[in-house]
């Protein structure tokens, strides 16, 4: 049964929603403009918004100091990587716990996402001394490795919730027809789930290139990605917000056209199963 | 033929064998301040005399760099070659053996020339465990316009007291001037370097010869309900939340009375560019109360080397050359003497140059000469530093007496209660650590 809208209903939930994505997206135009003022008018009280002096000086400096394209190579480098690795294991681990499940997989699997909320700082000395040992520090190696480790949880999560959406009938008929188990999900489970995988992988694109904790503390400069290139324009002493929104501007930049010309997926993949 | 292609290889090798053997690459981790950025960017004076010498620069944000620098020197991770560390880390490092001393900064060095109080900080008997780039203390700085409109003169060094009858003076938030602006953001280094200063000098210490928290003091509370008062009351709404950039950027758009912060301040709020009340600005020193001992604070940021560093000797060059006169001169000839690192070096306080560009400098020698770590309370303490106890356990105690004392500042908890959870608090962490 279909439940129509009231026409005032419509009008006050786009009025509601448009409210919600302007607030949502002010601090991101905030921080363009922000990146056009100069120091002083960064920080004038009350704040000017489109009357100022418009500047590229921040955007020069940033360039003259450091070198940004080296930094947002890595962060394109961890960030696909860590997730194709992710990909592969996350595959083959949702697969088993949504076609396999035993009563022990929502344990297991609840089990994996509370690992998500232990506080990264607490593990931080061990790792530290493991990435020492291992000759791992500020390599783009040991960082995918760590990447793809702590967003794992989340891949697993979705798409296991995709996969449950898969019905096990058609994997049983390829099985009839003799697919050994690779063929059976390479060539019938993956091209199903192609919605659901692309939207994890550009999920943990996302959450890969936003980790600030893991790659400020295990890199200096070989391995350095662009949350390393915003930190160095933070400081305690001296008016900062200027270069600083430039140097976010610049960091965010390819990640919001990601995320632009792929938003389809991502809130299909986000909202699957949320809804049946 | 082969013996053509053999020997090139043989050249080529060798080539790469001379030219690794040639570059000692250098990595620096340091925060990102104008002082440093302008040494970052003056590097190739320095590459260009030691062409076997080249730097990579990490800089980072000064908690973010803290946390990874002590990381990293703790568990001997060798990422960095030179640091950037506070004078907080230098006696602490030093004496856990983690840092390197200094003895091979060259004949020309004149260590003699920095300035005693700076020299102590980052020294241990005698030898010298980092290099000071540049040393702040704290001071007053005052719009003398308002003072003048309110007939306010000053004749010599200010109490608190009569800080407080400024303040109510100035104080006109309906023509959005406050009073006084000072830190109120909690944290070890935010809102406690300055009240830790005002306990100085209303006479109170952190703890006693035994080690014991002196929360419970009446010093304490005479210094917090000063603190309260005069910054609740006469202060910028939501001072909870300002911290030196924030009062920065309300001084100079013309809000603030007084400010009494870092000396460093001083090149920022007299620069056109970044203030409006530029040629506004008075500086005078710290207030008092009981005494004027430990009365402002003392910082510096030095260059350190860790211990094990396998280029200890390209280090030191490096630190020679960013600490020595000469980097003074060479950035005076490329930005101007007002753009040089100050507190360091006496020698800088006796240029002409420097005095005539730098109308702070008087009230920074001033400031930074009579701060000592050793003697900063009026009462014996056992532990070094001004609005610090150079102890590991300082920065989890100063953090949580910070938030104790900004939620008193915001009115959730009274002084006596903030004092009481500050006294019971840190009782509880130094019993903890074995003090006693």
């Amino acid at each position: 049964m279909e439940h129509k809208q009231s026409p005032l209903g419509y009008i006050s939930f786009s009025v509601f929603a448009w409210i919600v994505g302007l607030l949502i997206f002010f601090p991101i135009f905030w921080m363009v403009l922000t990146s056009f003022k100069s120091e002083l008018e960064a920080v004038s009280i009350p704040p000017s918004f489109i009357s100022f002096d418009w500047t590229l000086e921040n955007y020069a400096e940033v360039q003259e100091r450091s070198n940004y394209f080296k930094f947002a190579l890595n962060s394109i480098i961890l960030s696909v990587g860590s997730t194709l690795v992710g990909l592969v294991f996350a595959v083959t681990c949702a697969w088993a716990m949504a076609f396999n499940p035993t009563k022990r997989t929502k344990d297991a699997l609840l089990w994996m996402l509370s690992t998500k909320m232990m506080p990264p700082v607490g593990v931080l000395v061990p790792i530290y001394l493991v990435f020492r040992d291992w000759g791992l520090l500020d390599t783009r190696f040991g960082l995918i490795m760590v990447l793809f480790l702590i967003n794992l949880p989340i891949m697993v999560w979705m798409l296991y919730t995709y996969f449950k959406e898969i019905p096990t009938d058609i994997l049983e008929a390829a099985r009839m027809d003799g697919a050994t188990l690779p063929k059976e999900i390479i060539f019938v489970l993956l091209p199903m789930a192609v919605p659901g995988i692309a939207s994890t992988m550009l999920l943990n694109i996302i959450l890969a290139w936003n980790e600030a904790f893991w790659t400020l503390n295990l890199t200096t400069s070989d391995a350095a990605p662009l949350t390393a290139f915003i930190a160095s324009y933070s400081s305690p002493e001296g008016l900062f917000w200027a270069k600083l929104s430039a140097a976010s501007t610049l960091a965010v930049a390819p990640i919001l056209v990601i995320g632009w010309f792929s938003q389809k997926q991502l809130v299909r993949g986000l909202t699957f199963g949320a809804v049946k | 033929m082969k013996r053509v292609m053999g020997a090139a290889l043989c050249a080529l090798l060798a080539g790469g064998i001379a030219h690794a053997n040639a570059e000692t690459k250098l990595t620096i981790a340091t925060v990102n301040n104008g002082d440093m950025i302008r040494m970052q960017k003056l590097t190739d004076d320095f590459t260009s005399k030691n062409p076997d010498i080249s730097l990579e620069w990490v800089t980072l944000e000064e908690n973010t760099l803290r946390q990874r620098v002590t990381t990293d020197i703790a568990t001997k991770g060798g990422q960095y070659d030179v640091m950037t560390i506070g004078t907080y880390e230098v006696p602490i490092w030093a004496e856990k053996g983690w840092l390197a001393p200094l003895d091979q900064l060259g004949p020309d060095y004149d260590v003699d020339d920095i300035m005693p109080a700076i020299r102590s900080a980052v020294s241990k008997d005698d030898a010298l465990y980092a290099a000071p780039f540049y040393g702040e203390s704290s001071m007053m700085m005052y719009r003398k316009d308002l003072f003048d409109a309110a007939g306010i003169t000053i004749n010599g060094r200010l109490t608190w007291d009569q800080t407080l009858e400024i303040a109510k003076k100035l104080h006109k938030p309906d023509e959005g001037v406050y009073g006084i602006c000072l830190r109120g953001k909690a944290g070890w280094g935010e809102n406690m370097a300055l009240i830790t200063t005002m306990g100085n000098a209303y006479g109170a210490r952190l703890f006693d010869e035994n080690w014991n928290p002196t929360f419970d003091s009446a010093e304490w509370k005479a210094a917090l309900d000063m603190y309260t008062n005069i910054l609740g009351n006469y202060g910028p709404p939501g001072a909870t939340s300002n911290g030196f950039n924030e009062n920065l950027s309300l001084f100079n758009s013309g809000k603030c009375g007084m400010w009494i912060d870092a000396t460093v301040a001083a090149s920022f709020v007299t620069n056109p560019k970044e203030s409006k009340v530029a040629d506004k600005v008075g500086f005078t020193e710290a207030p008092c109360a009981a005494t004027c001992t430990g009365a402002n604070w003392l910082w510096a940021w030095n260059l350190g080397i860790p211990m094990g560093s396998q280029k200890v000797e390209a280090a030191q060059k490096f630190i020679a050359w960013a600490t020595s006169k000469n980097y003074l001169e060479l950035v005076a000839s490329k930005e101007g003497w007002a753009n040089v690192p100050p507190g360091t070096r006496m020698s800088l306080y006796q240029n002409p140059k420097y005095l005539e560009a730098a109308p702070f400098a008087d009230e920074t020698l001033l400031a930074i000469d009579s701060a000592d770590p050793i003697n900063s309370t009026m009462k014996p303490k056992p532990y070094v530093g001004v609005q610090f106890a150079a102890i590991p356990e300082f920065q989890g105690i100063g953090t949580t007496v910070g938030q104790q004392f900004s939620a008193a500042l915001a009115g959730q908890m009274t002084v006596e209660q903030a004092l009481a959870a500050a006294q019971s608090g840190t009782d509880r962490t130094m019993r903890k650590a074995g003090y006693y």
